[in-house]
Order: structure tokens, then sequence, then C-alpha cells
């Protein structure tokens, strides 16, 4: 291998980049718009379940009960109703995800017997949702009940009885604002430069053959290795340069707390990029139509990447055959690197893991670009 | 490279895509400091030899040495040895004409001490001086041919293969480039260039004549005209045209006839007529005819007898 040679092709595509200014504000602004859709746009907290009353007793004690609801911050209430029918209704328009009846003997069944059911429903079609707010719904009444309990016995001056109860106290380490952004945003991360790397060079051989400046290309003594470490040179400073725009806007815009150190970040970060920007480049060298090496492009890095590297659905909860497929799909170790250094402040002796993965996926990936790409015409 | 032996060798070179066969069994021999024509028609199968030598395309069946080097085995050897300029403009018209000498100067190695004299050299020679800094998708089209010759020679390759430089480039600037083709030659360069214009065959020290991927005749053009033509040709102003060529296709002795611009060029064989009784023949068949004279052939004359022929062979 000649430096020369490598260093004259970097300075080459260096200039080609520069002398295109629109693609470098698209490859420069499109991971910042990316970040921004997918960042504001996947979330997997639900705040505000929208909650529809039918109070059929309506006195202070059940409003009081309705107010429980509203003040816990998790519902909010989007009809008050006066007849059952109407929650039907409500739910069919998917103006609410959850129902409350609080039955017209509320009060008196109360008092008289100390116990009383009020009824919950809920629109079950989207499960996950639904899970999440019949929990919401439980805390909220367990709340009440504590309280409804307390006010009988101070009103009855009994002292509770303090039966042996195990309190569970909870701690939740890394997140601890239980923010499931903290915990999609570094995956967000992987998966834009995931995407935008292979883009940026799936264009940058197809491009020499489909303006026939490859044949001339060929004609001279430079070698595979040569041509691919100079084509990627610069698309390299590129593909940092996006990098530091969405790690910066994860830790800035979206706030997600880091708490590791900057030069495993580094390390981490160009060993990804290289990666990304080889399969960019290896499917360039076995397209040789600008168009269709960008939509392969796109389309063998989209879909593994957002379904199979546990960005959103978590890799553990797959089914055995599938979590195996998933040490094929390469962002899977940077979105464990990423989050581990975000939250949990990792060095790279935590991640060596995740960063061998990285290694040895750039070294076969450089191996085989280096020897698809021929110097023939045939 | 190897003194002893020719500059390019090929033996039976084929090149078949699928079932087209682009070269036929192609025997090549060009020596050291030879200018080499390669004619033909296009889709003759010169782009394909020219691409087998420069290891672009490998060779179907048969072999070649370019520099003593075997292009099948050994591409890389011949591509240190070789300058190529492609048919089709292959220079970055994004980059200036400084830039792509310059990349062109790092592929090839070319030490930092003489890439300065080594680029002034190539913009003089193209005349370029004063658009160095130009992009080179600006340029006109005879401009674009002298810088894409200027980055081929760069590395100063004892072996040059241009591919229809002059295709597409106004005559003056054809000229201009023949020029600098016999300068190089006469640096000792050995130079093999394709061409589709007959009139540039002559700026050649031999000329391959190649048609359906066969090399049809080898020769200087003097051989070729002499040896290949089988009789003598005559030019005969006559009307009409027409009526004079059918009748002169099954007349005794003709071996040829065709339409030469407002006359006839009519090849004679030994035996039938001759300059004497052309065109009292003609006169005889109600065709008005001056006295026929004797022409120099040219090689187009040459070519279109022995493709004919060649084709007539075949058939």
């Amino acid at each position: 291998m000649n430096i020369r040679r490598v260093f004259a092709m970097a300075y080459k595509e260096a200039l080609q980049i520069w002398r295109d200014p629109r693609s470098l504000a698209i490859a420069l602004l499109m991971p910042l718009m990316q970040m921004t859709l997918l960042g504001y746009g996947v979330s997997l907290d639900i705040k505000h379940v929208p909650l529809c009353v039918f109070d059929q007793q309506n006195n202070q004690q059940s409003r009081g009960i309705v107010e429980r609801f509203v003040s816990s911050g998790w519902f909010s209430i989007s009809h008050t109703l006066t007849r059952q029918a109407g929650i039907r209704h409500a739910m069919d328009r998917g103006e609410c995800i959850a129902a409350l009846v609080i039955p017209a003997n509320f009060s008196r069944r109360l008092a008289t017997t100390g116990s009383v059911g009020v009824q919950a429903i809920f629109d079950a079609t989207d499960v996950n949702t639904t899970n999440i707010a019949i929990g919401y719904m439980q805390g909220v009444v367990a709340l009440i009940n504590a309280r409804i309990d307390a006010r009988w016995a101070a009103a009855h001056g009994v002292r509770l009885p303090r039966t042996g109860q195990v309190d569970l106290e909870q701690n939740t380490w890394f997140n601890e604002t239980l923010d499931s952004r903290n915990f999609i945003i570094p995956g967000v991360v992987a998966v834009i430069l995931a995407l935008v790397g292979a883009q940026l060079t799936s264009l940058t051989v197809s491009r020499e053959w489909e303006r026939g400046t490859m044949e001339q290309l060929i004609s001279t003594p430079v070698t595979a290795l040569e041509v691919m470490l100079g084509k990627l040179v610069p698309y390299f400073v590129v593909g940092l340069i996006d990098a530091v725009f969405c790690l910066a806007a994860a830790a800035w815009w979206f706030g997600v707390p880091f708490r590791g150190s900057i030069l495993t970040l580094f390390v981490t970060t160009a060993l990804f990029i290289l990666v990304v920007l080889d399969i960019g480049y290896l499917i360039s060298v076995r397209i040789h139509s600008q168009l269709g090496a960008s939509q392969v492009a796109l389309l063998i890095t989209l879909l593994p990447t957002t379904l199979l590297s546990g960005y959103t659905f978590p890799i553990d909860q797959m089914p055995a055959p599938i979590r195996a497929l998933t040490f094929f799909v390469y962002p899977r170790y940077y979105v464990t690197i990423l989050r581990a250094i975000f939250l949990k402040g990792s060095g790279l002796a935590d991640l060596w893991a995740p960063s061998l993965g990285l290694l040895v996926y750039a070294v076969i990936i450089i191996w085989l670009a280096a020897r698809a790409f021929r110097k023939r015409l045939d | 490279m190897n003194t002893a032996g020719p500059a390019i060798l090929a033996e039976g070179l084929t090149k078949r895509f699928e079932d087209f066969t682009a070269v036929d069994h192609l025997d090549l021999r060009i020596e050291k400091g030879e200018i080499a024509g390669f004619i033909g028609p296009n889709g003759a199968g010169k782009s394909t030899t020219i691409r087998m030598l420069c290891g672009l395309l490998r060779p179907s069946e048969g072999r070649a040495l370019v520099a003593g080097f075997d292009v099948d085995r050994e591409p890389e050897a011949v591509r240190e040895h070789i300058g190529y300029m492609s048919q089709k403009f292959s220079l970055y018209g994004d980059l200036t004409v400084r830039e792509n000498l310059r990349f062109f100067g790092g592929m090839y190695r070319v030490a930092r001490k003489d890439m300065g004299e080594r680029t002034r050299f190539a913009i003089t020679m193209a005349g370029l001086s004063g658009r160095e800094d130009a992009l080179v998708r600006t340029l006109a089209g005879g401009w674009k041919q002298r810088l894409a010759l200027g980055c081929a020679i760069l590395h100063r390759p004892p072996i040059l293969f241009l591919d229809e430089p002059t295709s597409g480039v106004e005559p003056e600037a054809r000229r201009r480039f023949w020029d600098l083709i016999h300068d190089l030659a006469a640096d000792g360069v050995t130079i093999l260039v394709s061409t589709h214009y007959m009139d540039e065959a002559e700026y050649c020290n031999r000329i391959a004549l190649i048609d359906r991927g066969r090399l049809v005749a080898m020769g200087t053009p003097s051989q070729l005209r002499s040896r290949h033509l089988g009789g003598r040709l005559f030019e005969i102003r006559c009307a009409p045209l027409g009526a004079a060529l059918q009748v002169l296709r099954d007349a005794p002795g003709v071996l040829e006839a065709a339409i030469f611009g407002d006359r006839l060029h009519v090849l004679l064989g030994p035996g039938g007529l001759d300059e004497t009784t052309l065109s009292g023949f003609l006169e005889e068949h109600g065709v008005k005819a001056q006295a026929a004279r004797l022409v120099t052939a040219s090689l187009e004359d040459v070519f279109v007898q022995l493709v004919s022929g060649h084709h007539e062979g075949q058939a």
C-alpha cells in the first residue's frame, strides 16, 4: 500500500465533496432533522391518559375521587358523561382510553359497608398502553383507599393495626426519572448514524462508474485497498461531524445525562462510523448505478437497524433465533455502547465485548470490500 | 520492461461476450517506437482489444504481452508501463485542470520533485496555459482530449494506448493532437492509437485494419495500398452514375465499382477492361463518360475492398 496514492485519492474525493455543496448540506443537516423527528416521535411514556367519567353519584365525595385521578397527572378528563352509552361512543371515536363509572349509591354503600366498587373500562386495542393505564389506575385507587382508611380510623378513634407488612422501596439506577427518552435517544443516534453513514459512501464508487471516470482510474496501478482508504478518509470526517451533531443534540437538546468519558465515546464512535461507511462502500463497489446503490444501502440498513438493534424493541425479549440474528446487526453493539456510556458512564474496559463486536465487523467488511473491488471492466 | 521483445504482442487474442465474439483470434506485433494505427468501423473490436491490452478486460482465449508482461496474469505490471486514454472522456469534470494532473500524478507516483515540471509540460502541451484553475467540465472538446493525453503521459510511460482520441474533435484540434503523438513517438514512446477517421491512418507508421473482430490486414500505408488492392484504381467522370454502376458491376475485369463524389472509382484486375477500353464500354451501354484516370488508392478504398472481400468470403 502506498500512502501517496491514498493521500491523492483522499484529496480528490474531498475536493469533489466540497464542490457539491448541496449534497454536503444534506449529509450534514439530514441527521439533525432525523434526530428531531425520531427523538420527539418515539416516546414510550404515556401521560395524561384520556379518561371519561360517568359519575352517577355526583356529590362532593364522588367528585373528590375524580379529582384524585386528575391531580395524579396521569389522567385527564376528556368527557363527563350523563349516560352509560356515552362511554362506548367516546371510545369508538378514540376520545378516551379509559372510563370510570361511579355508582349512584357510592356514598351510602361506602358509609354502610365500608367498601364500594367503582367500575373501570379500558379500550384494549393497544395492549401496551392499556397495561400502563391499568397500572396508573391501580396506583390512584391505592392512594384513595389509604386515605379512606386513615379517615375512617380517625373518625372512629381507632389506631390501625400495624400488620407485618413489607414495603417495597424502589431504587432506580442510571435513569432515575424513569424517562424512556434517556433510553431511546442514544439508540436513535446509532440508528441515524447507521443510515446516514451507509448513504454517504454508497455513491462514491458507483459515481465513478456512472460518470465513466472509473475506466481511467483502474488503468492506473492503484490498488483496491488504496482506493478504499482514500475514499473513506473524507467521508470519515463528514461522518464524525454528523456524530458530533447527533451526540450533542442528545446531551444538550434532549437532556440525556452524559456520565462517560469523551475518549471512550470518541473511540467507539469512530469504530462504528468506520463500519457503517465501509458497508456503504461495499454496496457501492458491487452496484454500479448511484440510484441502485443508494436504494440498496437504505434497504439493507433501515430494517435490521430499526427492528433488530434493540433501540426500541428489547433484544432480551426476542425469540431465541431472532436474538441470535441480532449479533449480525452491527448497530446493536453501538446502541449498547452508547447507552452504557451515556447513562452508566462505562469505560472501554466495561465495553470490551460490544467494542470487539464492532472491531470484528470492521475487519470483515474492509476485507470483503477490498476483495470486491475489481480492476476490470468485465 | 523487457528490452528484447516487441512492445506489444498478441497471439490469438479473443474476447467473447456471451455468444457475441468482439475480438476473434487477433495476432498483433508492434515494435518499440512505432505509431500503430487501429483502423476499423465502430464496433469492429478496436476498443475491446485495447482494453484487453491494458488489462481492463480478460481475454477469453489467446494471450497478449505488453512491455513483456502478460496482460492476464500480471495486469499491475502492465499498468505500471502504460498510459491509457479511454474512448469516452474520463477525467474528473468537477476538478480543475491542475487538480486532475495532480491526482493522476499521485496515482502513478510521479516523484514530487518532478511533478512541477511534468505538470507544466502537460499544461503547455495541451495549450491550457492560463486555464490551470478552470473546472475541466467547462473546457471544449479539443482541450479535454489534450488534457487527457497529458494525464496519460505524466509518468512517462513507454507505451501509450489511445482509444479514438480525436473522435468528436474539430479538424484543427485533430491535427494538433497528431503533432503531439508524433513528438511522443520521436522520444521513443510506442503508441497504439485507434480511429475511425481513415485520413488519420496516413499519420501512422503501420496500420492494422480491423473488421468484425478480425485483423484484416496489417502493414505500412503504402504496403497496404499496393499489396491488398489486387488491381489498379481508376477514376472516371460519367453520367448517369447509377446506370454506370449497374453496367460495370457485371463487366469483365471489374473487381469493384463505387460512387466517389460525382464520379466513379473502378478497380480493374488483370484481363477484361483496361483504362483504354473503359470509357468506350460505358458509352456502348448508353452512359456518357470521359477518359479514365489512374488514381492513387486511399486507405479507404483499400479498406472497402478488403472488407467486402472478407464478407463475401464469410457468406
